[in-house]
């Protein structure tokens, strides 16, 4: 057969189409950022350029407490959800236990599961233990930024481990065999050999699960406590009231942040 | 060093589920030899090296370097460095790292670690390449830096996994002879798995060869060569006509037999024959000569077999010509062409009758 370009008008009819596609996925992102910089205090005209709103962000102290708590839980969430992921991903790629089709099973169903009934789910189980507590100790434990972490950990888990188990999957267990035969333990090749040819995909889901924190909503807001909001939950108290462009602005701030992750996982999995 | 053999296995098995990658082995090995381990892929050759690396375990048996018994260490503490088909050179390492990694794993101390690498590096002639990236280099280079890395350990035994296997036929030729040099230079003992056999006779000491998880037969390239002692050998190393027959007479280590077509043809036997025993005659196409029926007249040669010369192909420095016996068989011989001329006589022409002579003593009867 032969392969016949598409007609003119078929490639401008595609070339439109995509326009219109990408259109759909960015204008709002570009009108949120553009309507940062306004002076209308409703944000939604365009009357000239100000960096008011970022100032007047810094110097609100509930929007920069909610984001420092944002940022506390998603480097402590993302440090111990690493931690567990990796070595998960390194027991279901590494050994035959009993279980492991269970395990391996089961680790997909928190990336599938609705978030809401993970949320229902942590928090009953939070009430649970403060209840036992109390009970045992006498202690009186309120939601807190403990509680959040331990929910941001339990869904980032899955993640990492796949992130990772997909870097396992492509290392040349070759390598390990040679480390051995040139005199290294299993310690010295675990660091000297498989740490760091799966580091890119340790970092790759590391950054996935920072992501995750940062822009989770519906877990932070079950599980935070009184005064521990986080950054989505206290931007969606504000726009309940108004749409301000001080709104917009934190809005483009954690726009560029989630930007810089995904080019940083970017170069960490290019540097193979 | 000593008297005692580099490497022996004492009659070692590897079972991987019902499978026998290796069925009842025994070898010894000596010190400073260059020693192959020759089979067809599958045979267990990578098997035998993994258990003397210590990545596979014996099922039964035993494997012991230089009288010590393996059974109870672990890959990291055995005297012996491999050198992996794939290489296996770590990607994230330069050259220069990859070549330090065994001496930094035995505790060398830095100081000495710069200089033992240019020295490792040198000695496969790739000095200045210390600070590239294995993936920077050749197949070729990145081989020399496998090498490299497995002999600055100055290991009591190097295990070789068809290490030439991936390079191409020029680079191969010239890597067989920079490793018969390095051999020669480092006296270590070599145990070189492949399955080429023409690489096997040109760098060997002794040669296994295997099959089938087994080993068939063990001796020096021209033992294997000139006097394989089962059928297999014979057909895996170099080329054979197979004439099958039953013996009709055997004496002071030579056997008659007589072939299903009425041939009686006489060579040696490399192992015990009875009378009325099923055996093969193997006959190299160089080890024939064939004549015209008047040159015939006047040799003694005990084979006298009239032929009809059927195919003949000119390859350069050899003729091969394919001669009809009867309507069943054919037999290949090889003529070196020791005169250059473009006389189209001094060849031999399809159609042509010849006799086929052999002296007993160029062929052999070979039992099963
Ligand atoms: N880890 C293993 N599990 C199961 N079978 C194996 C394993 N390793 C090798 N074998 C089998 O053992 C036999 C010998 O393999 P190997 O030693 O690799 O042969 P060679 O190196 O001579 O090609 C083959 O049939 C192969 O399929
Ligand atoms: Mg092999």
């Amino acid at each position: 057969m032969i392969q016949r370009k598409p007609a003119r008008w078929l490639s401008q009819a595609l070339r439109s189409y995509a326009i219109l596609v990408y259109a759909f996925l960015y204008l709002p992102i570009v009108v949120l950022v553009i309507f940062s910089f306004t002076r209308d205090e409703f944000g939604v005209r365009w009357t000239g350029f100000t960096l008011d709103w970022y100032i007047r962000l810094f110097n609100n102290p509930r929007l920069m407490g909610a984001a420092v708590n944002t940022l506390i839980v998603g480097v402590a969430s993302t440090l111990v959800a690493t931690l567990l992921g990796t070595l998960l991903a390194l027991a279901l790629e590494r050994y035959r236990f009993r279980g492991r089709g269970a395990v391996d099973g089961l680790l997909y169903l928190p990336i599938v599961m609705p978030e809401i009934v993970m949320a229902v789910a942590l928090l009953a189980c939070s009430a649970l233990a403060f209840d036992l507590i109390n009970a045992l100790t006498g202690h009186v434990l309120r939601r807190n930024l403990v509680t959040v972490t331990i929910g941001h950990i339990a869904f980032s888990i899955s993640f990492v481990t796949v992130v990772v188990r997909a870097s396992l999957k492509h290392f040349d267990r070759r390598l390990e065999e040679a480390a051995a035969d040139l005199g290294a333990n299993s310690w010295q090749i675990f660091w000297r050999i498989t740490f760091p040819l799966i580091l890119p995909g340790v970092i790759g889901g590391a950054l996935l699960a920072f992501t995750l924190s940062l822009d989770d909503f519906i877990i932070s807001l079950f599980l935070s406590g009184p005064g521990t909001s986080l950054l989505p939950v206290e931007v969606y108290n504000r726009v309940r009231r108004a749409i301000t462009p001080e709104i917009n602005a934190i809005s483009t701030l954690m726009l560029l942040l989630s930007i810089t992750l995904v080019v940083l996982s970017q170069l960490a999995q290019r540097r193979r | 060093m000593s008297d005692t053999p580099a490497i022996e296995l004492h009659d070692v098995v590897k079972q991987f589920g019902a499978t026998y990658a290796v069925d009842h082995v025994s070898l010894q090995v000596g010190d400073g030899e260059f020693f192959s381990l020759l089979g067809p892929s599958g045979c267990g050759k990578t098997t035998t090296l993994r258990m003397i690396a210590g990545f596979e375990y014996p099922s039964h048996g035993e494997v012991l370097i230089h009288g010590r018994a393996m059974a109870a260490t672990p890959p990291h503490r055995r005297p012996v460095n491999t050198v992996f088909q794939s290489y296996a050179l770590f990607p994230h390492m330069s050259v220069a790292q990859n070549v330090a990694f065994g001496l930094q794993m035995k505790g060398v101390p830095k100081h000495e670690l710069g200089p033992r690498v240019q020295a490792a590096l040198e000695m496969v002639r790739l000095d200045g390449f210390d600070q590239r990236r294995p993936r920077e280099m050749s197949g070729g280079q990145q081989q020399r830096v496998a090498l490299a890395r497995a002999l600055v350990n100055q290991p009591e035994v190097l295990l070789l996994d068809e290490p030439l296997g991936a390079l191409d036929q020029k680079l191969r030729k010239e890597m067989q002879f920079e490793l018969k040099r390095l051999q020669h230079r480092v006296g270590i003992t070599f145990i070189f798995v492949t399955h080429d056999q023409e690489e096997a006779l040109t760098m060997s000491d002794r040669i296994a060869v295997m099959n089938q998880g087994k080993v068939l037969q063990v001796g020096s390239p021209t033992e294997i060569y000139e006097r394989p002692t089962c059928r297999f050998v014979a057909d895996f190393i170099g080329e054979t006509n197979f004439i099958e027959g039953q013996v009709v007479a055997h004496d002071g280590g030579y056997a008659t037999i007589q072939s299903h077509d009425g041939l009686e043809l006489r060579g040696v036997t490399p192992r015990p024959v009875s009378v009325g025993a099923h055996a093969t005659l193997s006959l190299r196409p160089e080890k024939a000569r064939l004549l015209t029926p008047d040159q015939a007249q006047s040799v003694q040669e005990t084979f006298r077999l009239a032929v009809k010369v059927e195919l003949v192909s000119y390859i350069g420095s050899d003729t091969r010509i394919t001669v009809r016996l009867n309507a069943q068989r054919t037999l290949d011989v090889w003529e070196q062409n020791t005169r250059s001329t473009l006389d189209r006589n001094a060849y031999w022409q399809p159609g042509e009758d010849a006799v086929l002579v052999c002296p007993p003593e160029n062929a052999l009867v070979l039992v099963e």
